[in-house]
């Protein structure tokens, strides 16, 4: 029926394929997609399958089973989980309230001063973060910078501020910020000045200006920014290791001694596939309210 | 009125940027400073300052050695990322085709992924077919973060590209490799040096892929977090400024370059 439809001038299926194939937008993207089928898509469908494998089990061919997923509740497998959520969350918020200002500052107000901002905010970015976690452990610790600094100037003793909950949430504040900053810039400057400036003359208050004007406005680069240090911080490693010593252990740690010390790898298969499966959700709803040709190219 | 309000508001803006600057780079310079200490433990004020531990580091061959590992990694990081990220940056930005905007979101899944949790299933995927991790397996890895990054950073400077000079090249009776290299590789080359920069620091600098993918291979952060976490040792002060070091000055270069490029053209 649709081939009658179709009438005789229509090409076949195979004729039609090869033409969508010559384009060189595809030849140009088929590189990258092989790449990230055989290193991307193939690790997590491995994954995917060692959470139904029985526990303790090396090998991806044995009856699968379900066994993992109920040990998430009865074995108490989703503390860290929660742990993550909660560390994540309240990261999250402190980033926003940090950054917005600076965002608004980058976009708005400083002219080509912007450009220095940026570079200077980029380039920790290329240290490790190791050594930059190690950075505050040495700030914050007994003796250390901050510690001895109060003692010589002004007689205080302060106990140790490193390997305590508030220090892992300091370090995640403090390495992810470029990644909710940059994307808040560029969803700010999206916002124009001159829309501000007609609800001002129409009798908005700041408030309503910022609610109704550019909150919504610069809504893309919020979520972008909020979305990705979520997931980042959810599955963040160092910071909990380094800066928290023993005093939380987060999914990605517990996930890591899964595989390494316990010799448990499908409970680290299942505790990842609830983070993929977590984070997952939220980037498929991300990005169906995102149009990245509009953000980054700015067409 | 308005106006010193909005002046004051602009003060507190400025202001708390420097008060952030400040607290981005508070514990760098902290790890600067306990690199010059003397003494085995660190302790602020620091009492004896000495250099004793960047000769130490230099003459160590197990340090040389990382440092290769990370070096080696990081070159071949960049390499393949640049051509695999050029490729895909010009399906990203600059062809239009159907199956487009699904590409620049498929782009997008590593980036907005748990690194350690793609380190682990990186590692699982080596075991299971079969290939012993080493700094090789390290490199595919990294790429798999570093090439839709890198594609991100060329494609800003191809979103700005005017195809109409390619055409025009076209219609003066260049050849395609003519355009490739007297068109399109000069004008998107800036964007190609930022990405290999991005690249190569980015691998230098990755902790959670490397720590599931190098095998008994060891990187620069790698050694650092296992001194770090146990078996301290005055060197991981020392190696991170060196490391924060070598990176400043990558950076500095790559800034003169584009100044003195930007001087040229004027």
């Amino acid at each position: 029926m649709a081939e009658a439809m179709a009438g005789p001038t229509s090409p076949p299926w195979h004729a039609k394929a090869g033409a969508w194939l010559r384009q060189p937008g595809v030849l140009a993207a088929l590189p990258t997609t092989l790449f990230l089928s055989i290193g991307f898509a193939g690790p997590l469908v491995i994954v995917l399958v060692y959470s139904f494998m029985p526990p303790r089990t090396f090998s991806m061919f044995q009856a699968p089973t379900l066994v993992n997923f109920v040990s998430v509740v009865t074995d108490s497998y989703y503390i860290s989980f929660f742990w993550s959520l909660g560390l994540s969350t309240v990261t999250v918020v402190l980033l926003l309230l940090v950054c917005y200002p600076i965002a608004y500052g980058m976009a708005k107000l400083f002219g080509r001063w912007a450009n220095l901002v940026t570079v200077l905010v980029a380039l920790p970015l290329l240290i490790s973060e190791n050594i930059r976690l190690f950075g505050w452990v040495l700030f914050l610790l007994k003796n250390g910078i901050l510690d001895g600094s109060l003692q010589a100037l002004f007689g205080l003793t302060i106990p140790s501020l490193v390997y305590s909950v508030p220090a892992i949430v300091l370090g995640l504040t403090y390495v992810y910020l470029p990644f909710m900053l940059f994307p808040l810039v560029i969803g700010l400057s999206m916002v124009p000045q001159s829309l501000k400036e007609a609800a001002a003359d129409l009798g908005a208050t700041r408030l309503q200006i910022f609610r109704e004007v550019e909150m919504p406005l610069a809504m893309p680069g919020i979520l972008i920014g909020a979305m990705l240090t979520f997931i980042l911080t959810l599955g963040s490693l160092a910071e909990s290791k380094i800066l928290g010593g023993q005093a939380v252990v987060m999914i990605a740690d517990d996930i890591e001694s899964a595989f390494t010390y316990a010799q448990n790898w499908p409970k680290g298969a299942v505790l990842s596939v609830l983070l993929i499966v977590f984070s997952g959700v939220l980037v498929f709803f991300l990005f169906r309210r995102i149009d990245l040709d509009r953000i980054i190219g700015r067409r | 009125m308005g106006g010193r309000r909005a002046s004051i508001a602009r003060l507190l803006i400025v202001l708390w940027t420097l008060v952030i600057l400040a607290f981005l780079y508070l514990p760098m310079i902290s790890v600067v400073l306990a690199s010059f200490t003397k003494k085995r433990y660190f302790s602020f004020p620091i009492t004896a300052w000495d250099t004793v531990w960047y000769e130490k580091a230099l003459e160590s061959l197990s340090v040389r050695n990382i440092i290769a590992t990370s070096l080696s990694v990081a070159v071949m990081v960049t390499a393949f990322s640049v051509v695999l990220g050029f490729c895909s940056a010009l399906a990203f930005a600059r062809y239009d085709w159907k199956g487009r905007k699904q590409f620049q979101k498929m782009i997008l899944l590593p980036i907005f992924f748990p690194q350690a949790v793609l380190g682990l299933a990186l590692l699982l995927w080596f075991t299971n077919i079969g290939i012993v991790t080493s700094w090789k397996t390290a490199v595919f890895a990294h790429m798999v973060w570093i090439v839709p990054i890198v594609t991100l950073i060329m494609s800003i400077q191809v979103y700005s590209f005017d195809p109409a000079l390619e055409e025009a090249a076209f219609d003066l009776g260049a050849s395609r490799r003519q355009v490739l290299k007297e068109i399109t590789l000069p004008i998107l080359a800036p964007g190609i040096v930022s990405g290999a920069i991005f690249a190569f620091l980015l691998s230098w600098g990755n902790f959670p892929l490397s720590l599931f993918s190098t095998g008994a291979d060891q990187t620069v952060p790698e050694w650092l977090y296992a001194k770090m976490v146990m078996g301290y040792t005055p060197l991981v002060p020392t190696l991170g400024s060196l490391t924060m070091g070598g990176a400043a000055v990558v950076v500095v270069l790559v800034l003169i370059g584009f100044q003195i490029r930007r001087m040229r053209q004027r």
